[in-house]
């Protein structure tokens, strides 16, 4: 009894002490975070093999000094975002914090930065409009392009040259899936096609039975900027229940996530236009060395590196890059870090990226198609490349903040 | 004639008695444990503060407002996250928030109050409907209020923004003190969770108290008596309402920001974990609970693979209930009685 109550307090005591254990001084602690909960915990595995990649290339070193990463998990709810980011900042003491993965995360993160002045948030994959554009944080950066960014060129793509006048809407119901459904409309009422309707459903939804039951007859297509095990599940009932619309994808639809999902092989989906950050068959040098070191770092991966694991990428090579322009210098409270980082031109597998007035980053864009690659595994194929898209898809601040933030019913052309 | 009475009776101290004994060991229990919980923030971190302690203290007396409604009252209910989520709504709504074209912006001393108000009406409303089913019926029911309201927040835009929800709540700013600095926080915290645990150790003692866990244990033979079942169930919700509302005053207050997916199932079932985890059997059971968890979510990360944590979660919980349908509380006087 006596040894039971021992080994009881001291298993309670051992939780209560554990953490991180001490370094050296010359160690740069660093925090990924990614939602490996929930579903989008696929996005998130493959978004810490992009950042361990960028690590993994610079041997976890950077501006002379060793980098310790430490991952925290979330699942795509702010709360827990924020929760999480807190025991990284506060307890396990990262200097610089790479993440989040998932929109709304990302809006509650651009809150929780401006409360911690001395650590460097670095954006990981997180795509909400709102994020940099509205009140951002001068301590938050984001590499990755925004979801309106992403769907740059895809609208007048989808009216003029495959002659959708007419499509519904099938989206997430938050900031992210917002911003994707703008980037889209933008372009597509200014082309002249018409949204007749949206069905927003919850992250997480299993039965889209009643959604699809209502989509009307009289559309060409369906736009569907779901994410994770939510588009899988989607696609998957729509083509049981009968379903034969062509559909056009948001950039994680049809995502490396979900086209290699296992089960039935995703043919009908061959031909979806979609836009995003990468595109999985471009046959550019970089892109595809960047390709082959993913494949061989990660056995278990997926087929080709996914946009999270790209954005993730990117983030990790612009953190190691800024700290070798320091010298790994982040004693005045990180300022000359921040500058650096404002600064950086980067040279990605994608195309030059650098930082706007509102530290959001400015890329090229891919307008893709799904493809069946040689091996018999879907890909996405460029269609045409988008150079150096602008948080404003181009127009000026002035005009593009007119619209309005991207929310369910804006934009909205019946 | 008369006797003599020897001088030194009177002098002499008064014999205690067992239940003086009793007395002032609990004294002495609460003294320590009042001191330790007082000197707590001068040997920890901000972090352990705020998320550990503070955490502890006002998710516990969400927990606790279980376990009074469940322990004391017999009724397991679902809905006590959702009595803390209207009061977070409320205040969000009355006070000041991010989003000045949805709150109304009263002063803290004003918002406040009504908060708490409103949730403890809301409370009374789930009692009044939840008060005549018992054992299994009690749990579907409040569950299914606790869904549908935050169903209805996340899908209501033009009252409760929805799935944004709201942002930039912050407790006031008292005597030039910023109530949402760690040390303060903790102390606010420590406070109501103090008055809460204090409020429910006496009510279950009063008369109130008393008839309600006879209500708890006979209900017929109450009702035979001549009190009114009905309205006992009733107030003890209302109760639990204001407990709950207390807690969740100060879970919004915490985390800055209130949204549909705050309250929704998984949340809610983590207040039940918690109330279980401690034991229904002792008001102290739910923070001892709400502390075993809250350690368990933010340091099992550190233990296992960050992709397989939530398993170090559910093994620890099963295990637990497993060895102690009583919980931690159980567990400790079990242990207690077999040292003596």
């Amino acid at each position: 009894m006596r040894t039971f109550k021992g080994v009881l307090t001291a298993a309670t005591m051992l939780t209560a002490l554990a953490s991180a254990p001490a370094w050296a001084q010359d160690t740069i602690k660093v925090g990924g975070l990614a939602t490996l909960e929930g579903a989008f915990a696929v996005m998130g595995q493959d978004s810490m093999r992009g950042l361990e990649l960028a690590l993994k290339e610079a041997n976890y070193t950077a501006g002379g000094k060793k980098i310790e990463l430490i991952k925290g998990s979330s699942d795509a709810k702010p709360d827990n975002a924020i929760k999480a980011a807190r025991k990284l900042v506060e307890q396990d003491g990262v200097k610089i914090l790479v993440g989040p993965l998932s929109g709304s995360e990302g809006v509650a993160m651009r809150d929780y930065a401006k409360t911690q002045p001395n650590v460097t948030f670095i954006n990981g994959s997180s795509a909400a409009q709102e994020t940099t554009l509205k009140d951002p944080a001068p301590n938050f950066f984001r590499f990755s392009t925004d979801g309106v960014q992403w769907q740059a060129g895809l609208g007048e793509h989808a009216f003029k040259n495959k002659g959708y006048k007419r499509v519904a809407v099938v989206a997430e119901d938050y900031s992210f899936p917002y911003s994707q459904v703008m980037g889209f409309m933008v372009d597509y009422c200014k082309a002249g096609g018409k949204v007749v309707d949206k069905f927003w459903v919850p992250i997480g939804n299993k039965d889209f039975s009643s959604i699809i039951a209502k989509i009307p007859d009289n559309i060409d297509a369906i736009y569907v900027a779901l994410g994770g095990a939510d588009a899988t599940n989607f696609l998957t009932q729509y083509e049981q229940s009968g379903g034969d619309k062509p559909m056009v994808a948001g950039s994680i639809t049809v995502d490396q996530t979900v086209l290699s999902a296992k089960g039935k092989q995703r043919s009908y989906l061959i031909g979806t236009p979609s836009a995003g950050p990468i595109a999985d068959t471009w046959d550019d040098p970089k892109w595809k060395e960047f390709v082959a070191s993913y494949k061989k770092a990660f056995s278990d991966g997926l087929p080709s590196p996914s946009l999270f694991a790209h954005a993730y990428y990117l983030a990790g090579k612009a953190m190691v890059t800024a700290l070798d322009q320091v010298k790994g210098d982040l004693s005045d409270n990180q300022k000359s870090f921040q500058a650096a980082l404002a600064k950086l031109a980067l040279d990605t597998p994608t195309g030059k990226v650098a930082l706007d007035k509102n530290r959001q980053a400015v890329a090229d864009i891919f307008l893709t198609e799904v493809a069946e690659a040689p091996d018999g595994k879907l890909m996405n194929k460029v269609v045409r490349v988008i150079p150096q898209v602008t948080q404003t898809l181009g127009m000026p601040e002035a005009e593009f903040v007119k619209m309005g933030p991207a929310s369910r019913d804006n934009p909205d052309c019946r | 004639m008369t006797i003599a009475l020897p001088e030194t009776t009177l002098a002499a101290p008064a014999l205690r008695t067992p239940a003086d004994a009793a007395l002032h060991g609990r004294i002495a229990k609460y003294a320590v444990l009042g001191l330790a919980l007082l000197a707590y923030p001068l040997a920890a971190s901000d972090f352990w503060i705020v998320q550990i302690g503070a955490q502890t203290l006002f998710m516990g007396t969400i927990a606790l407002s279980l376990m009074w409604l469940g322990g004391y009252g017999g009724m397991v209910s679902l809905a006590q996250l959702t009595f803390a989520g209207v009061a977070g709504y409320m205040v969000a709504l009355f006070g000041v928030s991010n989003h000045p074209e949805l709150s109304l912006g009263w002063p803290w001393w004003a918002a406040v109050p009504v908060a708490l108000l409103i949730a403890t009406a809301f409370a009374t409303v789930t009692g009044m409907l939840a008060a005549r089913t018992e054992g299994i019926y009690t749990i579907m029911i409040t569950l299914a209020i606790a869904v549908a309201f935050s169903l209805f927040c996340r899908q209501n835009y033009a009252i409760f923004n929805g799935f944004a929800g709201f942002a930039g709540l912050h407790p006031p700013r008292l005597f030039g003190l910023d109530l949402r600095a760690p040390l303060p926080f903790y102390y606010l915290c420590l406070a109501f969770a103090a008055c809460a645990y204090a409020g429910v150790v006496y009510v279950q003692r009063s008369t109130f108290g008393l008839a309600l866990q006879a209500v708890r244990d006979n209900p017929r033979r109450m009702r035979a008596i001549g009190f009114n079942v009905y309205a006992h169930r009733v107030a003890a919700y209302a109760m639990s309402g204001l407990l709950a509302a207390i807690g969740g005053l100060l879970l919004v207050w915490f985390n800055g920001r209130i949204s549909p997916d705050s309250i929704d199932a998984g949340p809610t079932i983590n207040v039940l974990v918690m109330a279980v985890l401690g034991g229904m059997v002792h008001p102290i059971g739910p923070y001892v609970g709400a502390l075993a968890f809250i350690l368990l979510q933010n340091f099992a990360v550190d233990l296992i693979d960050p992709e397989r944590f939530n398993l170090v979660i559910g093994i620890a919980f099963l295990a637990i209930v497993l060895a102690s349908p009583d919980g931690l509380v159980g567990l400790w006087r079990r242990l207690m009685r077999r040292r003596s």
